[in-house]
């Protein structure tokens, strides 16, 4: 077992990703998410990897789209602001079937906002974002040290499927350090015989594009990537469930709000309270299967968010409305207290 | 056993700095740590404060809003958190900087002039040290042996010089009598 050394969360995503055998990052700075850019620019000079800080981040997601197309492993990192501005490439990205990670360290909005923690980028992240029908496997973690697991699970998931994969975290997960133990993940290359890295004249040229002027060749792409989506909502669903074996009440939440509403679980658990909490890792595919089972067991749900109400719409979907659905949430940088999470269970137990 | 401590001051007196240390000396203890900064646009001035927790289970929220142990390098800081802090909780103050004391007759304070013991030794940057060993002394969520190790994921390896001053600060904070 390797040395558990203290990092940053956002340290954590950039040495998982050099682990992985990404050696091309592209960004541009924003805070709370620069030390993984300045992490790269310190190590990938020493491993003969690209570090480029690109002029804009319309600039560095299209070199993503670059790198993709000649089918090496490649990132980009920002946080929301940042992210809204790659929407165009994100969706080309998509659109022309390349793997890459994108990685969102989010902040508060909307707008320019502000530097401080949030997850109101759901709805970009897990419903499109960027123009046109497509998807993202997006990936929530709670932990550095999932911080770095779901780095080098994002780059597995997204080369099998040929589908853009991008990390949720937040400003919180970017900035606390704790214990990690940095993965050594099997890095053989995943055949790509689909890359635009050169014929040498031993074979028909490959084109990587996302313009289909003949609506009848659009579709069929569409429908054939649609195909692999579902394989991915069938094969691919990550989720935690904490203390729902025997749960009367069940908290949703991802990332930092599953960490403080796990504290909120344990409190209730010692008043007596018989609630549990389901904790999706990866949003999009969301664990659909997983919440309708709980709708049947449970007598409500509260989905705990940092932002004005956005995964509680697939909670209620999930669930077919089968039970209640409160939200508690804190927006704008804020972050709910545990005591606030109880007081809203509450609420829910009232009703 | 859960320590949930809040170390504040201004921005540059090292709070970040000492909050790695605690974390790191846990860590070697086989407990289970977070560190998480308060983080601003600021580089200095303005307040700092991280959350520290070591504990003997996985850390849940990484954020401390009722500080087990509180570390008060400034007035703004006190007066800030001395409210949340839980009842038996460990205040250590700079006295240097902070003349009031603590309001609360359900907490137990420690007085320590860091600031002014800092400057009279010549290593005016570390009260913040000096701070740690004081609070090692009063609260004892970690112990005051093989501080080297720990120091020396914190002090860059480039100055190794300084880890024998820190190690004199921390010393002169665990055996400061008032």
């Amino acid at each position: 077992m390797a040395e558990k050394v203290l990092m940053k969360g956002n340290e954590a995503i950039a040495e998982a990703a050099i682990k992985a055998g990404c050696m091309h990052y592209f960004g541009y700075p924003i805070t709370p998410q620069t030390e993984i850019a300045a992490y790269m620019a310190k190590r990938m000079p020493k491993i003969g990897g690209t570090f480029l800080q690109a002029e804009s981040e319309v600039a560095a997601i299209n070199m993503v789209y670059g790198v993709a197309g000649a089918g090496f492993r490649v990132m980009t990192s920002s946080s929301s602001p940042g992210v809204s501005l790659k929407q165009e490439g994100i969706s080309y990205i998509a659109g022309a079937d390349l793997p890459a990670l994108i990685v969102n360290v989010q902040r508060g909005g909307p707008g320019l906002g502000g530097i401080q923690p949030s997850q109101s980028d759901y709805f970009q992240a897990t419903k499109g974002g960027g123009h046109g029908d497509y998807r993202l496997i997006v990936l929530a973690p709670a932990s550095v040290q999932e911080m770095a697991d779901l780095t080098v699970r994002a780059f597995d998931l997204s080369d099998k499927y040929r589908v853009p994969a991008m990390l949720l975290a937040d400003g919180t997960l970017g900035q606390m350090m704790e214990p990690v133990e940095i993965p050594e993940p099997d890095v053989t290359p995943v055949e790509k015989p689909w890359a635009v890295n050169g014929t040498k004249g031993q074979r028909q040229h490959n084109i990587v594009n996302s313009l289909y002027l003949k609506p009848d060749q659009l579709e069929k792409t569409n429908f054939e990537r649609f195909e692999r989506y579902k394989q991915i909502e069938e094969n691919e669903v990550m989720v935690e469930s904490f203390m729902m074996e025997d749960a009367e009440y069940c908290i949703v939440a991802f990332g930092i709000a599953a960490r403080i509403s796990k504290n909120a679980v344990i409190a209730a658990r010692k008043k007596g309270i018989k609630v549990g909490l389901i904790r999706p890792i990866t949003l999009w595919p969301f664990p659909t299967d997983t919440i309708a089972r709980a709708a049947e067991q449970v007598r409500g749900f509260l989905s705990v968010e940092l932002s004005m109400g956005q995964m509680i719409e697939d909670v209620k979907l999930a669930s077919s409305c089968k039970k209640p659905v409160l939200l508690c949430n804190r927006a704008g940088g804020m972050i709910p207290s545990p005591e606030e999470v109880l007081a809203k269970l509450d609420e829910l137990i009232q009703l | 056993m859960l320590t949930q401590i809040l170390i504040a001051g201004f921005g540059g007196q090292g709070v970040l700095f000492a909050g790695k240390f605690i974390a790191y000396k846990g860590l070697f203890e086989g407990k289970e740590v977070s560190w998480l900064p308060s983080y601003g646009p600021e580089m200095r001035g303005g307040t700092a404060n991280c959350s520290v927790i070591l504990s003997d289970d996985p850390v849940g929220s990484p954020i401390v809003s009722a500080p087990d142990v509180l570390m008060a390098m400034n007035l703004p800081s006190l007066d800030k958190y001395e409210d949340a802090c839980v009842p038996g909780a460990k205040i250590i103050i700079d006295s240097t900087l902070i003349e009031r004391k603590v309001k609360r007759d359900d907490v137990d304070a420690y007085y320590i002039p860091a600031t002014k013991l800092a400057n009279d030794a010549g290593i005016p940057t570390l009260a913040n040290m000096i701070m740690v060993g004081k609070m090692i002394r009063e609260a004892g969520c970690i112990s005051f042996d093989e501080m080297e190790s720990a120091l020396a994921k914190v002090v860059s390896a480039k100055r190794a010089n300084l880890l024998e001053v820190n190690l004199r600060a921390l010393q002169m904070g665990y055996n400061y009598e008032a």
